[in-house]
This record gives C-alpha cells, sequence and structure tokens, in this order.
C-alpha cells in the first residue's frame, strides 16, 4: 500500500513519514502527495501567531481540550525557528500540549522553520495537506514566535488569531502596519496579568480605524487566560462565527482566491526560477554575467534583462 | 532543500524533575544540525512513543535519573517493537550502574551515556548510527 493510501487510512506513521519526506524535499513524496490532493479541502484551518513566549502553545493545548469535548480529529502544526548558523533547531511546542500526546484524535507535529522568514516553513503547506486527507476536522497551526511583519500565516490559515500579550509596549504599537493587520480574531493572552485591561483597550481602537469602508466582519477583541482556560469557549465561538462569515461573505471568496494564487505563484516562481538557473549556467552566460557585474561593465537591472532574454529565447524554456 | 536532516526526540520519563542533562544533550544535537524534538518531564513510555511517531523521529534519547530505566526502556522498546517502529535508534543516559548496561545493550538500547561522556560522543554517534539504519531501509 501508498504512504497516500496508509494515510487516508488514518495511518499516523504513514502521514508523519509522508510530512518529513515533504519537508526534506524528497523527489518520492510528489507522487502521494498528488494522489492526496483530490482527498484535501476539507480540514478548517485557524492560524495561531503572536509574539515568542505570549502563550502560543497553551492556547493550542487549551482550544484542543475543547475541540476534543466535540470530539473534533484535531491536528496541531507547530513551527520553531531553525538555526541560522547550524540550521539545527530544539521544536518544544509539544511541551505545553503533551496531554494530548496519546489521544488518537489529536496528532501533533513540530516544524522547524528551515530558513523560512515568514513565520512558517516551505513543509508547511504540505504538512497541512496531509493532515487534512489524513481526516484532521480542524487543523491548529502555530507559527514561530513573531514581531510585527511575518505574515505568511495569511496565505494558509482560513483564520487567523492574533495573540497581543500585556507589557510589550504602548498603544503606538498598535498602530503599526503588519502583523495585527492580518488577524480575524484578536487575542489578549495571559489576561490574568496587570495591564491586559489596557492591552484590550488598545486594540478595540483598532476595529475603529481599520479600513474607510464598513466591515461586514468587526474583528473581535477577545480576553484569554491561558492557564485556567478561562474565555476559551468564547473564543471558539468566535471562531465558528468567522468559519460562517468567510463562507458566504464575498471577503471570504477573494480569501480562498487569494491563497490559491498565493500559493501557484510561489510554486511557479520556484520552478522557473530553477530552470531558468539552470539554462544561464549550462551556457556559460550566467558566469560571464557575474564576471561583467564585477568589472562594473554592466548594471545589474540591464544584466537581467538579457540573462531573462536569454531564458525566454532558449529552446528549452519552450 | 533536498538534505534529511536528523530529527531526534529527547525526552525525560517518569518521576524524575532533573532535566539538566536532557537540555544539554538537546542543545548539543541542535548545534550538530538536529532537530531536537524536546518533550518535556514527566513522560510515560506511551506519550514518548506517540510523539516519536507522530514526529517521525529518527532517534529516541531517554534521560533517566531515577532508576527506573530498566522498566522505562523495556516499555518503550516493547511498544515501538508493537508497532513495527524497530527501526527508530533508543539510546540514553543519565545513572546508570554497570550492571544494568549489558542489560540494556540486550533488550536493544544501542547507546547508554552516563556522566562523563561528552557531548561529541553523543552527536558522533547519533550520527553514525542514523546514517546507518538510513542506509539500510531508506
Amino acid at each position: 500500500m501508498s504512504l497516500a493510501q496508509r494515510v487516508l487510512k488514518g495511518d499516523a506513521r504513514a502521514a508523519a513519514r509522508l510530512i518529513s519526506m515533504a519537508e526534506d524535499g524528497d523527489p518520492a513524496a510528489r507522487s502521494e502527495m498528488e494522489s492526496l490532493y483530490p482527498h484535501t479541502g476539507r480540514s478548517y484551518i485557524v492560524g495561531v501567531t503572536g509574539p515568542p513566549g505570549s502563550g502560543k502553545s497553551t492556547l493550542v493545548d487549551r482550544l484542543t481540550e475543547r475541540l476534543r469535548l466535540e470530539r473534533k480529529k484535531v491536528g496541531i502544526i507547530a513551527v520553531d525557528p531553525s538555526s541560522p548558523f547550524t540550521g539545527g533547531a530544539i521544536l518544544a511546542d509539544r511541551i505545553r500540549m503533551q496531554r494530548h500526546g496519546t489521544d488518537e484524535g489529536v496528532f501533533i507535529r513540530s516544524m522547524a522553520s528551515r530558513g523560512q522568514l515568514g513565520g512558517l516553513s516551505y513543509g508547511t503547506y504540505d504538512a497541512v495537506q496531509v493532515l487534512d486527507a489524513f481526516g484532521c476536522e480542524i487543523i491548529l497551526l502555530e507559527t514561530v514566535g513573531v514581531g510585527q511583519d511575518e505574515v505568511d500565516i495569511v496565505r494558509t490559515a482560513d483564520s487567523v488569531l492574533v495573540l497581543a500579550v500585556p507589557g510589550l509596549g504602548d498603544s503606538v504599537q498598535v498602530l503599526k502596519a503588519g502583523i495585527l493587520e492580518i488577524a480575524d480574531i484578536l487575542v489578549v493572552g495571559k489576561a490574568d496579568l496587570e495591564g491586559a485591561d489596557q492591552v484590550e483597550r488598545d486594540l478595540r481602537g483598532l476595529q475603529e480605524i481599520k479600513g474607510g469602508e464598513p466591515q461586514e466582519w468587526l474583528l473581535p477583541v477577545l480576553k484569554v487566560e491561558g492557564l485556567s482556560g478561562v474565555g476559551v469557549a468564547e473564543l471558539l465561538r468566535a471562531i465558528e462565527e468567522h468559519k460562517e462569515y468567510m463562507s458566504r461573505s464575498r471577503e471570504g471568496e477573494a480569501r480562498k482566491r487569494q491563497r490559491l494564487e498565493a500559493h501557484l505563484e510561489r510554486l511557479l516562481a520556484e520552478t522557473l526560477m530553477g530552470q531558468a538557473l539552470e539554462i544561464l549556467r549550462r551556457s556559460g552566460k550566467w558566469d560571464d554575467a557575474v564576471a561583467r557585474l564585477g568589472r562594473r561593465e554592466c548594471a545589474p537591472h540591464k544584466l537581467v534583462e538579457e540573462l531573462a532574454g536569454h531564458v525566454l529565447s532558449s529552446p528549452s524554456s519552450r | 532543500m533536498t538534505a534529511r536532516i536528523i530529527r531526534v526526540l529527547i525526552a525525560k520519563a517518569g518521576l524524575d524533575g532533573h532535566d539538566r542533562g536532557a537540555k544539554v544533550v538537546a542543545r548539543a544535537l541542535r548545534d550538530a544540525g538536529m532537530e531536537v524534538i524536546y518533550t518535556g518531564l514527566h513522560q510515560t513510555p506511551e506519550q514518548v512513543v506517540a510523539a516519536a511517531t507522530q514526529e517521525d523521529a529518527d532517534a529516541i534519547g531517554l534521560s533517566v535519573l531515577s532508576g527506573a530505566h530498566r522498566y522505562l526502556f523495556s516499555r518503550i522498546r516493547e511498544l515501538l517493537k508493537a508497532r513495527g517502529m524497530d527501526d527508530v535508534l533508543l539510546f540514553g543516559g543519565g545513572i546508570i550502574p554497570r550492571e544494568d548496561v549489558s542489560f540494556l545493550q540486550e533488550i536493544g538500547v544501542r547507546g547508554i551515556f552516563t556522566p562523563g561522556a561528552t557531548t561529541g560522543e553523543i552527536v558522533d554517534f547519533v550520527r553514525r548510527e542514523v546514517g546507518t539504519r538510513r542506509r539500510e531501509s531508506p
């Protein structure tokens, strides 16, 4: 039986193996992923993002606890950073979720970012597909701890939760572009700590600022205490409401399309780039261009025009 | 993107709250370019094996300072076998009396590192053993 078939039958080991193969860029993963594709698109994907130490893993653990009461099969993908120097990583998000470790209805996978800077890794998309085909009704996707600009999650998740916690700066931080703009639901984590009310007020201010036209989806701001679980039920309800909104609104439609386009665009760019470099290297044009650039004979933009022209007129690119 | 990165699960099982050694080993493996899944304290053998399954770990490193090493390693070995995961490398370290080392080796614990072992030895061991296993069953 192929790995893909075993994944469809609910074999956890096969799912785990296929995720590794896809993330390692193993060529054998490709045909397996292709045969899984028709069986995907059923999971609802919830992204969880926020600064390091803001309680993302704990929140994922709490959400899982609730979802399991409803007997939903849950997939968790948790991304932690790879070392930029050695490529190694310590993946420790499981620590907060271990009580679900032996629950057959929960599949937890830790992934390293492997040089990607957007908060996810190259393999994340494939891992989502595998868990989708594996039968997870909901997939919780936790990013690396992010700062202000790591917004890849919005291109993968159906609903994005952004966690904010007290003590990380004043209300001007809230005005900045980036991470807060991608939120579908804003969560004030560690709401038992001093300063949580202020964070909540600052974030509520965002609701009024956001967009010129009246918004159909009023960005909810919810307080959650990860340690005790207070507020988690309300958060889950907000996710349900957002899911419902996405399924009937034009925004939901548009987001779906944008996501498909972004994914296709990325793959196309990778493929074209690989082919272009191969053509240029094989013909010697590449080394030649680098040398000319070094001698200041030709400006980079001009040179790239030439190189692109060469690639497009090359017989092997047709 | 085609290199296979070694994934190692580092676990503390049972009633043993002393994880300094486990963390040192985790860091050494990380610095050697491996992905280390650290699961935290007080794991049951069932949790360790479930995590190794989901994480597709090449190796499990168990740190035991409580004296329960005979039971914990045996149980994990048994669970791995039952799941058809004999190919996962099992190694460990901690306070393990010399007379128990041969027992652990017999049940299939491939490397036992007691106080005095260097992190370099452990890194080399994991690289070598995982490398052999991958050549045998790619």
